[in-house]
């Protein structure tokens, strides 16, 4: 049996005490360990960031890649090895600043991976840059007269690119955090799952206070149908004192995009072994040039 | 009047959208059948409709390295070619036009024949279209140098068969057509290339293809791209036999996401290559040096194109040698390859995999517009299949995964700066590694004295390849006087020169460097007497890597940045001009 404790890595996190990224990082461990991943069957991949730092605070296979290349990293290792599930975990100046792009192509693809957003609205590593959730008019040291943007809706950009899971959870509710991921794990395609992620050093504005008496659970209304997609966006634009988490949409009526290659279909590649090529197939090779 | 020429060039000429290449590279297939050697090349402008467009189809009875500037006969589909090519055509060669389109207001050549045929109508009555006269205008070239039609009957036979009979007929309708209509002026016309009846089979392919080949060969099983002239024909060549041989090919939103998810298989232990151009492999920087950072063997084909920026897009030039070595920030192991010809892009296809395997690291094959797209036949066995290796270097195996005794060190210490490499999913094997400095273990470690060791270690790799580095190709004699230097597709116009020097009496040799970096042990040595650097940009980029590499400083470089390829004729007319010039 998988537990917790089998994710214990020597490194001890370098978070800031208070910081949203422990839960996450609990969540984590507990959500594999519940759905009876081992270490060596996952692979999680970081970006560079603070929250993206969580692979080397965690024994299981990981990559620690670039800034905002986490998503075609993950892609790739996922294509090469779908017997792995891949899980992404990256910051939100990662993921749609300079990873906008890929995450929307990775929702359109519908590749299998798990996609954790560590949302603190802020850039946590480079020490409080305005980030593109922060909200506008957000006074930060690049943003003296305030954010002159307004912030991306990651819930709706991810819907209308084509998800097939769109999840919002946040750090105050370890509970809720687990069981959204153990739901984004059970998931076939591409999953979003975006973190209201406290950063207590650089985003005071948006603290556990802040989120507390705001966020409500969408799952806690059964009528809350999740196949419904305008009902996914109307809840997407919803925001202010009111803010939805939980399961926005899931619907598993579209392969993911590793299901449709056909190279993949005799399972994946990376364990097979590597051959040259028999003579029947020079041949043929050597045919269609003559 | 019949001159016994053993080498001729026919180039075809008029705007995109008349099929000029595909009927081009399919009389260069017919003419292979025929027992004669080709070497065919297509210039055309960065648009689908309009611009002027040719293909140069050179043939002799033997074999062929290169294209050479003399035009024997050129067939014009507009007026626009006879303008531009009318100065390339040798005396006694002969222009065909179509009648509609009449000739252009400038001289006629006294030299020069011009034969006037209805090839718009006669494809039209013929095969129902007037586009078909490039077939038909082939056909005509076929019967003027008394080459037997068969040859270009069978590969239109093989070419439209997934067409239908209908269409098959019709081509053969307008083939006969061609032939017929050349009969009166085939006694006018003074140079035959007839075929060789039961000379051995040989093949037709371009750089492209024959690195695209060489790569599936040694093990390639992931390649991802973003469409850009001239590497994406590889992207192509893959996703075409991608079923077939259990490769997954994708099309991503940019470059960067394409070296990123080669990255991503390579680490999870499949062979991976994304192919591109320079602007793509820009895009590409990053990620270049984090497959140098975390030791993931990668493959990286890049087709140069004129640059900077959008450059000349469907031409050629090798300006981007420096740029490939020295991109990214900070320092690390890379190897780069630069295939000369066909034969060397094939090699080139499974020898970068075995490099990027053995020492973790990224390798770039460096190609260009004139090796990746010019048709050159070669025998079955000059692409070599039996030489393949695949050799994943040191790579752990099952066994040796399970009797892993404590915690594995991905990037463990050694000696030789290879750390034996486990693919993630063994129970054992579990690791994390970092783009930030790291341990042994992967773990992120800003610890001076292992920043010291770990930045060695990997560095160290480049020193255990440099010994694997293939010496230059020596073409010439030991006691030359003077010794051309040239670098991936210079080879062949340079081979060329070389003889047409040799047989002038000029003590002259070529060495061809296909292994660039790190450059290969005991390079000094060759280095002699007058050194002329031959290279396809504006620097002599080659010629600076030498000196860094060496100290040595060549006597001279003749260079070409015009966007189109260097000539035999280039290479000697300036080779007169470098002897004459103190
Ligand atoms: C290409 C590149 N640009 C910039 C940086 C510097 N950088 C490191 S982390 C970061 C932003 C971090 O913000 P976020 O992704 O939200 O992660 P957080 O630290 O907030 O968890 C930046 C800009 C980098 N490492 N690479
Ligand atoms: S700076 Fe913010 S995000 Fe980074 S560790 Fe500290 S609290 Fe967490
Ligand atoms: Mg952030």
């Amino acid at each position: 049996m998988v537990t917790v404790d089998d994710f214990a890595s020597p490194v001890r996190p370098t978070w800031c005490t208070g910081c949203g990224n422990f839960a996450i990082w609990n969540a984590v461990k507990r959500a594999l360990a519940q759905v009876g991943l081992a270490p060596h069957q996952v692979m999680i991949v970081g970006g560079i960031g603070c929250g993206s730092k969580l692979p080397d605070y965690t024994r299981a296979n990981g990559y620690m890649t670039l800034h905002g290349r986490t998503v075609p990293v993950a892609t790739g290792i996922r294509l090469a090895n779908h017997g792995l599930r891949v899980i992404c975990t990256h910051g939100d100046g990662d993921a749609y600043a300079e990873g906008l792009g890929h995450m929307l192509h990775a929702a359109r693809r519908n590749i299998g991976l798990v996609d954790i957003i560590q949302d603190n609205r802020i850039y946590g590593l480079t020490k409080g840059q305005y980030s593109p959730t922060s909200d506008r008019g957000r006074v930060t040291k690049t943003s003296p007269w305030g954010a002159f943007e307004l912030p991306v809706n990651p819930i709706a950009l991810a819907l209308a690119a084509g998800a097939t899971f769109v999840a919002r959870s946040w750090s105050g509710d370890l509970n809720h955090l687990t069981e959204t991921i153990v739901r984004a794990l059970g998931h076939r395609g591409y999953a979003l799952v975006d973190i209201f992620q406290p950063c207590v050093t650089f985003n005071r504005q948006n603290s556990y206070d802040y989120y507390r008496p705001r966020v409500y659970k969408l799952q806690d209304d059964p009528t809350y149908d999740v196949t419904d997609k305008m009902a996914a966006f109307a809840r997407a634009l919803e925001w202010g004192d009111r803010i939805p988490i939980g399961v926005f949409y899931q619907v598993e009526d579209r392969p993911a995009y590793e299901e449709q290659v056909p190279a993949l279909r005799a399972g994946p590649l990376a364990p097979r072994p590597l051959e040259k090529l028999r003579p029947e197939q020079i041949r043929r090779l050597l045919e269609e040039l003559v | 009047m019949f001159s016994p020429l053993d080498d001729l060039t026919i180039r075809i000429g008029g705007e995109a959208g008349m099929g000029l290449e595909s009927s081009g590279v399919g009389f260069s297939q017919a003419l292979v059948r025929g027992g004669l050697h080709v070497f065919g090349f297509a210039d055309y402008h960065s648009r689908i409709r309009g611009g002027h467009n040719f293909f140069t189809v050179r043939l002799a009875r033997r074999p062929l390295y290169s294209h050479t500037e003399p035009v024997h006969l050129l067939l014009a589909l507009d007026q626009e070619t006879v303008r531009r090519h009318i100065g390339a055509v040798v005396p006694g060669g002969a222009v065909v036009y179509d009648e509609k389109d009449g000739l252009p207001e400038v001289p006629r050549r006294p030299d020069v024949q011009y034969f006037s045929i209805p090839l718009s109508k006669l494809a039209e009555e013929a095969g129902g279209s007037a586009i078909m006269r490039n077939t038909l205008v082939f056909a005509v070239a076929a019967g003027l140098i008394s080459f037997d039609p068969a040859y270009i009957e069978s590969v239109a036979r093989d070419n439209f068969a997934r067409k239908g009979p209908a269409v098959v007929d019709a081509n053969l309708r307008v083939i006969a057509a061609g032939v017929k209509a050349s009969r009166p002026f085939q006694d006018d016309f003074p140079f035959r290339m007839e075929a060789v009846p039961g000379a051995p089979r040989r093949l037709l392919l371009n750089g492209n293809q024959a690195f695209a080949m060489g790569a599936l060969a040694g093990g390639c099983r992931f390649v991802s791209g973003y469409p850009m002239t001239p590497g994406s024909p590889v992207l192509e060549w893959m996703a075409a036999h991608a079923e077939e041989y259990g490769v997954v090919t994708l099309q991503v939103e940019d470059e960067i996401a394409a070296l990123c998810m080669a990255i991503g298989a390579g680490y999870a232990g499949v062979r991976a290559m994304a192919p591109t151009s320079g602007g793509g492999f820009s895009l590409m920087v990053e990620a270049l040096g984090l497959a140098g950072m975390t030791e993931v063997p990668v493959v990286v084909y890049e087709a140069q194109r004129p640059g900077p920026s959008t450059g000349l897009a469907t031409r050629t030039e090798q300006g981007d040698l420096l740029f490939v070595l020295h991109a990214s920030q900070g320092e690390f192991p890379r190897i780069i390859l630069a295939p000369g010809t066909v034969e060397q892009a094939f090699e080139a296809g499974w020898r970068a995999f075995n490099f990027a395997e053995r020492y973790q690291t990224p390798v770039i094959v460096l190609s260009d517009h004139y090796l990746a797209t010019s048709v050159r036949d070669v025998a079955p066995e000059d692409l070599n299949f039996d030489a393949v290796v695949i050799d994943r270097g040191e790579l752990l195996t099952e066994a040796e995964l399970d009797s892993l005794e404590g915690e594995y060190k991905r990037h463990r210490f050694t000696e030789s700066g290879v750390s034996p490499r486990a693919i993630p999913g063994h129970p054992k094997a579990v690791y994390a590694s970092s783009s930030d400095e790291h341990d042994e273990y992967g773990h992120i470690e800003e610890d001076a004295e292992n920043r010291r060791r770990m930045h060695a270690k990997r560095m160290r790799k480049l020193e255990t390849a440099r010994a694997e580095m293939r010496p230059p190709t020596v073409y010439g004699p030991e006691d030359a006087e003077l010794t051309f230097i040239a670098w991936g597709s210079t080879y062949g116009p340079l081979r060329e020169a070389v003889d047409r020097l040799s047989e002038q009496g000029v003590r002259a040799r070529m060495l061809h460097f296909a292994d660039i970096w790190p450059v290969p042990q005991g390079v000094e040595s060759l280095l002699t007497g007058e050194t002329i650097a031959v290279e396809g940009n504006y620097s002599g980029q080659f010629a600076d890597l030498l000196r860094m590499a060496t100290g040595h400083t060549v006597s001279r470089r003749i260079l070409k940045w015009d966007g189109r390829p260097i000539s035999p004729e280039y290479i000697l007319r300036n080779t007169e001009y470098a002897i004459r010039t103190p």
